[in-house]
C-alpha cells in the first residue's frame, strides 16, 4: 500500500452533518409530470397529435377554401380528376387533372378505338402512347391513353383539388365536410359513452352492495347483445342521420367504459390510502374528488381515445351497408362508399377519403397507445 | 480444498434510460468444494445480480458483464458461448429462486419440469427420467411422489413448490448450487424445514452452495463463510466466526446491530440511517461513508482497499489502516453479536 | 364446472330471447308496411298479402307465433323472394361467409402469432419495430380501405386475381386477405405483449437455469403460456369478422350473409333483416360461450380447480 500518498490527518473522524443522510440523490417527479414527459418523448404520438390538429382545423377551413359548396351539383363537370395548381406538371403525383389508362386490342387501332370510346371519342384531347404493336391476336396490342379532360370540357381555369364526384360536386369540399361530420359523430359518441359509462361504473362500484349487484346483472345481459345487432336495429328504426347514428353507437358503447371504471374504482376503494382518508373522517365528496377521480382519469382518457376511432369506423361501416347518412350529407363513410362504385375507372374518388380516414384512425390509435404507455407506471424505469 | 469457483474483479452494469447503473462494482471471492458461502446485504446491494452473472442469466438486453473473470474449475465462464453455458447450466451449476409461487411453469406438469434437465444433460429416456424425478421428489420429502409427479404447480403449497424447485436444481447433482433467498417468501416454520433439507442434501452430495439472504439468522445457521455486500462491492468476507464475533466493517456492525435476537435485553434495535447510494452515480470514496457514524475524512476521498484481518478474514474499511484511530464497535452491537452467535450454534428447535 | 356451464347457457338463452323480442317489436314500430313501396297493388291484393303473412293478427298473437316458429328454427318468409323461407335463404348464403370468416380467422391469427413472436424475440430490434408498425396499421386502417387497395392493385391493375364474384377458391383470396388484416394485427400485438411478459417471468429464468436452449425456452415454456390468454381474444375477433364480412362481401360481391343482409336493408325485407340479425346474435353468443369454455379446458389452473375463476 502506498502509505506515503495518504496523509495522517485524513484519518480522523469526520464531523457528521446528519441532515444529508436521508437525502435522496435523484430529484423526484410527480406521476403526472412523469406521464407528460413520457408522452412528450414519444415521437409517433406527438406526430399523431399534430396530424389530428391539422385535420381538425382543415375540416373547418377546408370547405371554405374554394367557392364550391358541398352539395353544388353540376353534371357538366362530373367525374373530373384531381388537379392542383402547383402539382399539375408532376404527373406521378396524380394531380395533373388527366384521366389515363391502358387499353388493349388486337391491333393498335383497335386499342386506340377502345380508349377513345371510353373517354367520349374526342380525339383532340387524348394522347395515345403505343406500348405494344401487337400481332393481330386478341388483346395483344397495348396503348396508354391520357385524356386531358379539363381542356376537353373547356375548364382549363378550374381546379378541383380532389376532383369531382359523379354528380359534379367538389370532392375537396366534400372530403373536409365529411371529415367534420365523421369527427363530430365520433366525438359526440365518445363524450356520451364517457358520461354514461363513468357515471354508471362509478355509482355501481362506489355504492357497492345491492346497487352494484343489480347494475352488474343488467350489464351482464347487455354485454351479451352484440353491438352490431343493436346498432343496425337502431338505425333501421331511427332512420339514418347524424343524431340517430350517434345514438346507435352510444346505446351499447358505454358498457365498456362502465366496466373499466367500476373495476378500477373497486380496486382503489379498498386501497390503504383511501381507507386511511376515510378513517380520518373525509366525507364521500372529498374521497371521490381527491382520490378516486384523479386515479381513474388516466384510464378514462385512454379508453375514450380508443372509442373515437372505433366510432369513426362504425359510422363508415354503416354507410357501407346502406345505413349511413342520406345524400347530400357527406361523411367519410359515404364518400368511400360512393368511391367504391367507380373504383375501376375513377380511383381518385376513393383514394382521398380513404387516406383521410386511415390517417385519422392511425393517429388516434397511436395517440391512445402513447397515452396508455405514459399512464402505465410499470413503463417508467 | 480445491476452488470450485473463483470470481475475480466482476463488474456488472445495466443500461437504463438515465445511463449506466453499476450494479456490481468489482467483486472478488472464491467457493471451495462442499462449502456454503452466504452473501448478505440490503436490497439493491448487488447480491442477486452477482449470482445471475455467475449463471450468465442477466436480464437481456440491458444487463451485461462489464469486466472480470468467473473461473469454474479453471474455465472462465465469462468467455463461454451461449451454447456451452446451456450445457453447464442445470448440470454443473444450478439455481434456486426466491419466489416458489412464480418460479415454476404454471402449464407444465411438475414431473416434466424436473425431467427436462435429466433428459437434456444425462441423456435419460423419458421412463428413466420419470423414475429419477420421483426419487428426487422423495429426496426433497414430498409425500406421494408417484402421484405428485403428474400434478401442476398450482396444486402444491408454497413450501412444497420450493421443494420442487430444489428437486429441479438438484436433478443432475450439480457441483455448485446457487440459492437466491430460497426461504424469504416462506413461512418461518417452512423456512427451517427447507434449510434443514438443504443442509442434509449438501452433506449427501458434497455440493458447494452460494446462499444469498438478508437474514443473518439464516446465515449463522447454514453458512461456513459470509460475504457482506454493500453498493455492489464486498465490504467484508470471512468465516462465520470471523464476521459474527469479530466484525471489522462499520456496515457489518450496523447489520448485526439491526438484527433482533431472542435473548436481547434492550428493546431498541439499531437502524442504519439513510438509504443506499445511487449506483447511477456512485459517490466518491467509500460508498458507505455518508451513512457511517465512524466515517473518517479519507472515506469521502478515497475508496478503501481490502485489508487482511486474519488468514480467512478481509474487510474494506480505512479503520483497519495503521494510521486510523482505534475504534471499537458500539457496545450494543457487541452484545448482539454474541446473541446471534449463540442462537445459531444452539440446538435446533430453539429457533422457533 | 357443470354448474358454471348451466349458468352460462341460461344467460345465453335470456340474451337470445331479449334480442328476439326487441327486434320483433322494433320491426313493428317501423312506420308503414313492407308493401308501401309497391304502390301498384290494389287494396284487395294488399289485403290478401297481409293476410297471407299473418300481418293482420293482433301483435301479441303475431309475437307468440313468431317465438313459436323461432324455437323450431323457422325464421319466417321473405317478402322479397316469394314463398321462400328466410331460414332457407340464409342457409344458402352461409357457406361463402363461413369460408371467408374461417380462412381469415385461422390464417390471420396464425400469421399474427408468428409476427408477434418474432417481435418479442427480437425485442427493441428491427423486427420488433416492423411488426409494431404492421400491427398499428392493420388495427387502424379499416378493412374496406384494404379491400379497395387489393381490388384496385391486385385485381384491376395487375389482374392476378378476380376482382369480384364467387366462383372457386381464387375468388375467396382477396376478400379473405382484406378480412384477415385485423385479426392478424390484433393477434400480433397481443402475442408480443404476452410473450414479453412471459419471457420476463421467473419460470423462464428457471428454465434457462436448467440449461434449456433458447428454442425450448421460447416455444416449450414461453409460447404455450403466452397463447393461453390469446384464446380470450379469438371470440371478439370472430365477432369483428362478422362485422367485416358485411362490408367485404358487399365490395367483392360475394353471395354471403352480409351481402344478403345489405340488399335486404335496401329492399326493406324485414323478415330477412330480422332473421340475419338473430343468426348473427346467435353465432355471437355461441362463439363467446365456446371460447370461454375452451379457455377453461386448456388452462390447467382453471381446468383442475374446477371452478369459474
Amino acid at each position: 500500500m502506498d502509505n506515503n500518498r495518504l496523509s495522517k490527518d485524513l484519518f480522523v473522524l469526520k464531523e457528521k452533518q446528519n441532515d444529508d443522510v436521508d437525502k435522496i440523490s435523484r430529484p423526484s417527479t410527480t406521476f403526472l409530470q412523469d406521464a407528460t414527459r413520457s408522452l412528450l418523448r414519444n415521437i409517433p404520438a406527438m406526430v399523431s397529435i399534430v396530424a389530428l390538429l391539422v385535420i381538425i382545423i382543415m375540416s373547418f377551413i377546408g370547405p371554405k377554401m374554394n367557392d364550391y359548396g358541398y352539395d353544388d351539383q353540376d353534371l357538366s363537370r362530373a367525374k373530373m380528376p384531381a388537379r392542383i395548381q402547383l402539382f399539375e406538371d408532376i404527373s406521378w403525383l396524380g394531380f395533373a387533372g388527366t384521366l389515363s389508362g391502358t387499353f388493349e386490342g388486337a391491333t393498335v387501332e383497335e386499342a386506340t378505338q377502345n380508349a377513345l370510346s371510353r373517354y367520349g371519342g374526342n380525339e383532340e384531347f387524348i394522347d395515345i402512347e403505343i406500348k405494344n404493336e401487337g400481332n393481330g391476336t386478341k388483346d395483344s396490342a397495348k396503348v396508354d391513353a391520357t385524356y386531358r379532360i379539363y381542356e376537353a370540357k373547356d375548364m382549363e381555369e378550374s381546379y378541383f383539388w380532389f376532383g369531382t364526384d359523379s354528380l359534379g360536386r367538389d370532392q375537396w369540399t366534400r372530403a373536409w365536410q365529411g371529415t367534420k361530420i365523421s369527427l363530430y359523430i365520433a366525438f359526440l359518441a365518445a363524450a356520451i359513452d364517457l358520461v354514461i359509462g363513468v357515471a354508471y361504473g362509478g355509482i355501481s362500484a362506489y355504492y357497492g352492495g345491492r346497487v352494484d349487484n343489480v347494475m352488474q346483472r343488467i350489464i351482464e345481459i347487455l354485454i351479451g347483445i352484440p353491438n352490431l345487432v343493436v346498432v343496425i336495429l337502431m338505425i333501421i328504426i331511427l332512420k339514418p342521420g347524424i343524431i340517430s347514428i350517434t345514438i346507435a353507437l352510444t346505446i351499447t358503447g358505454w358498457i365498456g367504459m362502465a366496466r373499466i371504471v367500476r373495476g378500477e374504482v373497486l380496486k382503489l376503494k379498498n386501497q390503504e390510502f383511501v381507507l386511511a382518508s376515510r378513517t380520518l373522517g373525509s366525507p364521500d365528496r372529498k374521497i371521490i374528488m381527491r382520490h378516486l377521480i384523479p386515479n381513474v382519469t388516466g384510464l378514462i382518457i385512454i379508453n375514450t381515445m380508443f372509442t373515437i376511432p372505433s366510432a369513426i369506423f362504425f359510422e363508415a361501416f354503416l354507410s357501407f351497408i346502406g345505413l349511413g347518412l342520406a345524400p347530400p350529407e357527406a361523411s367519410l363513410g359515404t364518400l368511400i362508399e360512393s368511391g367504391f362504385k367507380s373504383l375501376q375507372i375513377y380511383p381518385y374518388m376513393l383514394v382521398f377519403p380513404a387516406i383521410l380516414i386511415s390517417i385519422i384512425m392511425i393517429a388516434f390509435n397511436i395517440l391512445a397507445d402513447g397515452l396508455r404507455d405514459a399512464f402505465d407506471p410499470k413503463m417508467h424505469d | 480444498m480445491e476452488n470450485m469457483l473463483e470470481v475475480k474483479n466482476l463488474k456488472v452494469s445495466f443500461d437504463t434510460h438515465n445511463g449506466e447503473v453499476q450494479a456490481v462494482r468489482g467483486v472478488n471471492f472464491n467457493l471451495k468444494k462442499g462449502e456454503t458461502l452466504a452473501i448478505v446485504g440490503e436490497s439493491g446491494s448487488g447480491k442477486s445480480v452477482t449470482t445471475k452473472a455467475l449463471m450468465r442469466l442477466l436480464p437481456k438486453p440491458h444487463g451485461y458483464i462489464k469486466e472480470g473473470e468467473i473461473l469454474f474449475e479453471g474455465m472462465d465462464l465469462v468467455k463461454q458461448s451461449n451454447k456451452q453455458m446451456q450445457k453447464l447450466r442445470g448440470k454443473d451449476i444450478s439455481m434456486i429462486f426466491q419466489d416458489p409461487m412464480t418460479s415454476l411453469n404454471p402449464t407444465m406438469k411438475v414431473g416434466n419440469q424436473i425431467m427436462e434437465s435429466l433428459i437434456k444433460h444425462q441423456k435419460m429416456s423419458r421412463g428413466q427420467a420419470k423414475k429419477r424425478a420421483i426419487e428426487l421428489l422423495h429426496l426433497v420429502q414430498i409425500p406421494n411422489p408417484e402421484l405428485r409427479v403428474n400434478q401442476f404447480p398450482h396444486q402444491f403449497s408454497g413450501g412444497m413448490r420450493q421443494r420442487v424447485v430444489i428437486a429441479i436444481a438438484l436433478a443432475c447433482n450439480p457441483k455448485v448450487l446457487i440459492a437466491d433467498e430460497p426461504t424469504t417468501a416462506l413461512d418461518v416454520t417452512i423456512q427451517a424445514e427447507i434449510l434443514d433439507l438443504m443442509k442434509d442434501i449438501q452433506k449427501e452430495m458434497d455440493t458447494s452452495i452460494i446462499f444469498i439472504t438478508h437474514d443473518l439468522g439464516v446465515v449463522a445457521n447454514v453458512a461456513d463463510r459470509v460475504a457482506v455486500m454493500y453498493a455492489g462491492k464486498i465490504v467484508e468476507i470471512g468465516s462465520v466466526d470471523d464476521v459474527f464475533y469479530n466484525p471489522k466493517h462499520p456496515y457489518t456492525w450496523g447489520l448485526l446491530g439491526s438484527m433482533p435476537t431472542l435473548d436481547s435485553e434492550e428493546a431498541e434495535l439499531f437502524a442504519i440511517p439513510g438509504t443506499p447510494p445511487d449506483l447511477l452515480n456512485p459517490p466518491e470514496g467509500d460508498a458507505f461513508s455518508s451513512r457511517n457514524q465512524f466515517a473518517l475524512e479519507i472515506d469521502f476521498k478515497e475508496e478503501p482497499p481490502m485489508f487482511q484481518v486474519s488468514e480467512t478474514h478481509f474487510a474494506a474499511t480505512w479503520l483497519l489502516h495503521e494510521y486510523a484511530p482505534n475504534i471499537e464497535p458500539p457496545a450494543s452491537v457487541k452484545k448482539r453479536m454474541r446473541g446471534i452467535a449463540s442462537t445459531a450454534s444452539g440446538p435446533k428447535g430453539d429457533e422457533q | 364446472m357443470a354448474r358454471y356451464i348451466m349458468q352460462r347457457i341460461f344467460y345465453l338463452l335470456i340474451t337470445l330471447f331479449l334480442i328476439a323480442t326487441i327486434s320483433f317489436f322494433l320491426m313493428k314500430l317501423l312506420p308503414g308496411t313492407p308493401l308501401t313501396a309497391e304502390d301498384k297493388l290494389s287494396e284487395e291484393q294488399r289485403e290478401i298479402i297481409l293476410e297471407k303473412y299473418g300481418l293482420n293478427d293482433p301483435e301479441p298473437i303475431q309475437y307468440v307465433n313468431y317465438l313459436g316458429r323461432l324455437v323450431q328454427g323457422d325464421l319466417g318468409i321473405s317478402f322479397q323472394f316469394d314463398n321462400r323461407g328466410v331460414t332457407q335463404i340464409l342457409m344458402n348464403r352461409i357457406g361463402p361467409s363461413a369460408q371467408l370468416g374461417v380462412q381469415a380467422l385461422v390464417i390471420g391469427t396464425i400469421l399474427g402469432i408468428l409476427l408477434g413472436l418474432l417481435a418479442a424475440i427480437n425485442h427493441t430490434g428491427f423486427l420488433d419495430y416492423g411488426s409494431t408498425f404492421v400491427a398499428v396499421m392493420g388495427k387502424s386502417i379499416p378493412s374496406f380501405v384494404f379491400a379497395g387497395l387489393l381490388q384496385y392493385f391486385v385485381g384491376v391493375k395487375l389482374g392476378w386475381l378476380p376482382v369480384a364474384l364467387w366462383d372457386g377458391f381464387e375468388y375467396s383470396i382477396l376478400p379473405s386477405i382484406a378480412l384477415m388484416i385485423f385479426p392478424l394485427a390484433t393477434a400480433a400485438r397481443f402475442t408480443r405483449t404476452e410473450m414479453l411478459e412471459v419471457l420476463g417471468s421467473d419460470y423462464i429464468t428457471t428454465a434457462r437455469a436448467k440449461g434449456v436452449n433458447e428454442l425450448g425456452v421460447v416455444f416449450k415454456h414461453g409460447l404455450r403460456n403466452a397463447l393461453i390468454p390469446l384464446v380470450t381474444i379469438i371470440g371478439p375477433l370472430a365477432v369483428s369478422l362478422m362485422t367485416g364480412t358485411l362490408v367485404i362481401e358487399q365490395i367483392f360481391a360475394v353471395p354471403g350473409l352480409g351481402e344478403q343482409f345489405v340488399s335486404s336493408v335496401m329492399t326493406n325485407d324485414f323478415p330477412v333483416i330480422m332473421g340475419t340479425t338473430l343468426l348473427f346474435a346467435f353465432l355471437f353468443v355461441v362463439i363467446i360461450l365456446i371460447i370461454d369454455l375452451l379457455y377453461g379446458v386448456i388452462d390447467p389452473r382453471i381446468r383442475l380447480a374446477g371452478g369459474d375463476k
